[in-house]
């Protein structure tokens, strides 16, 4: 396939077809794409820090911290520091995770990080989701959303399948597009670091362990 | 049987066919479960997959707790609360930062009794994933919205798991104390293998 448009400078420019993987390693500051081109996109996607991979997306503190289920600005680590920052009106998926071939891609992505199946923890999913009714069923929302726009505020392994929604009935879904570029992190200044007291922590220990080990 | 004192860790081998019964004793007292199959602990439960498989959030009576392989790992087979959480995940030192505030960095959680009772199996950091909390009510509002709410947790409830296979139990007694999982006063849990 055709790479993407991408921007001047773009350091990762990619189709993803359905039932196809992707993933790269980025650095801190770095911005990343999804895009839906077809609107039939299902974006499964893992963070990890590259530097000690045990630290990587939870799910569970990731909502509980923001205190929404179905979206937030925030993708926390099990560390209580940011991974990256999340550009989107239309939330993600944090509940249903993916489906048996969305794993086995998930494991192949990231045994090329040298990672195992120890360290593949519950995923989110963007463009498409589900709802909770009163009573805890779920019902599948479908497709929502063109694009999602991230932020590496960590260096990210990043882990991308793309695949059907584990309750989409019709089980199929269409190319994904990634573009990444070279820009900065969430600073001090930047509304998103004060926007909520929880948010504020989680840059704040963010910024703590980066000073620490010489890298702030 | 065994009772653990608030704020504890307790871990386990069950095998395949035996159940395990965890009973509330004081009520409003989360308890925080991770399992994992025991002749290949690679495998362990996934929130996901098992929220997928039965198209509910929420754990009772002929839940089945799924493996990130999708096999039943355990079954409910009896349980008098009616409802338990499956997204809310542990608390940790780290979190608890977040939360509550910096201060708080001290107080004991779940992850570290998980990681020290992990530890007696050869589990480490790498092998925590998001868990089961019994007897904790975390409600999805439409927009999405958690709570973390007391009220449906009264002394004495029990939850009867079968182990489908031969597991390894993680349990932390919960020890928050900073929202009303536990009603603000972390209390003992009875635990029983048969
Ligand atoms: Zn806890």
């Amino acid at each position: 396939m055709e790479r993407p448009e991408a921007p001047e400078g773009a350091v990762w420019a990619e189709h993803v077809a359905p039932d196809g993987y992707t993933h790269r390693v980025l650095a801190r500051g770095t911005v990343f794409r999804l895009a839906n081109p077809e609107g039939g996109a299902c974006a499964h996607v893992l963070l990890h820090h590259v530097d000690q991979p045990w630290e990587r997306l939870n799910v569970a503190d990731t909502v509980k911290v923001q205190w929404n289920a179905y979206g937030g600005h925030l993708l926390l680590s099990d560390q209580g520091r940011v991974l990256a920052s999340v550009e989107s009106e239309s939330g993600y998926d944090a509940l249903c995770g993916t489906t048996p071939k969305g794993r086995d891609m998930f494991v192949r992505a990231a045994a090329k990080h040298g990672l195992g199946k120890r360290d593949l923890p519950p995923s989110l999913s963007f463009f498409q989701g589900a709802r909770v009714r009163p009573d805890g069923s779920l019902h599948f929302t479908g497709p929502a959303g063109d694009v999602v726009t991230l932020r590496a505020e960590l260096p990210l392994v990043v882990l991308i399948a793309n695949t059907a929604h584990p309750l989409d009935p019709d089980g199929a879904c269409t190319r994904l597009e990634v573009t990444a570029w070279r820009d900065q992190p969430t600073g001090p200044d930047d509304p998103l670091w004060t926007a909520t007291p929880e948010g504020r922590r989680a840059f704040e220990n963010t910024h703590e362990y980066l000073s620490a080990r010489g890298s702030a | 049987m065994t009772v653990v004192a608030a704020n504890a860790g307790w871990s386990a081998l069950i095998g395949a066919g035996q159940t395990l019964t965890i009973v509330d004793l004081e009520g409003n007292q989360a308890v925080d479960f991770l399992v994992y199959s025991a002749a290949d602990t690679a495998e362990r439960y996934s929130a996901q997959d098992t929220i997928t498989a039965q198209g509910n959030i929420f754990l009772t009576t002929g839940s089945v707790l799924m493996s990130n392989e999708r096999n039943p790992l355990m079954t409910v087979v009896e349980d008098t609360c009616g409802r338990h959480d499956t997204i809310g995940g542990a608390c940790s030192k780290e979190s608890n930062t977040l939360r509550y505030g910096h201060h708080t960095r001290p107080q004991h959680a779940c992850v570290e009794n998980f990681l020290a009772e992990g530890a007696k199996w050869g589990l480490g950091k790498r092998d925590l994933v998001s868990n089961v909390n019994w007897y904790m009510n975390v409600p999805v509002e439409q927009d999405g919205t958690l709570g973390i709410v007391d009220g449906i947790s009264s002394p004495g409830l029990k939850v009867v798991l079968r182990a489908e296979v031969d597991v390894i139990v993680l349990v932390s007694n919960c020890p928050q104390v900073n929202n009303p999982c536990n009603g603000f006063n972390p209390t003992p849990v009875r635990l029983e293998v048969a």
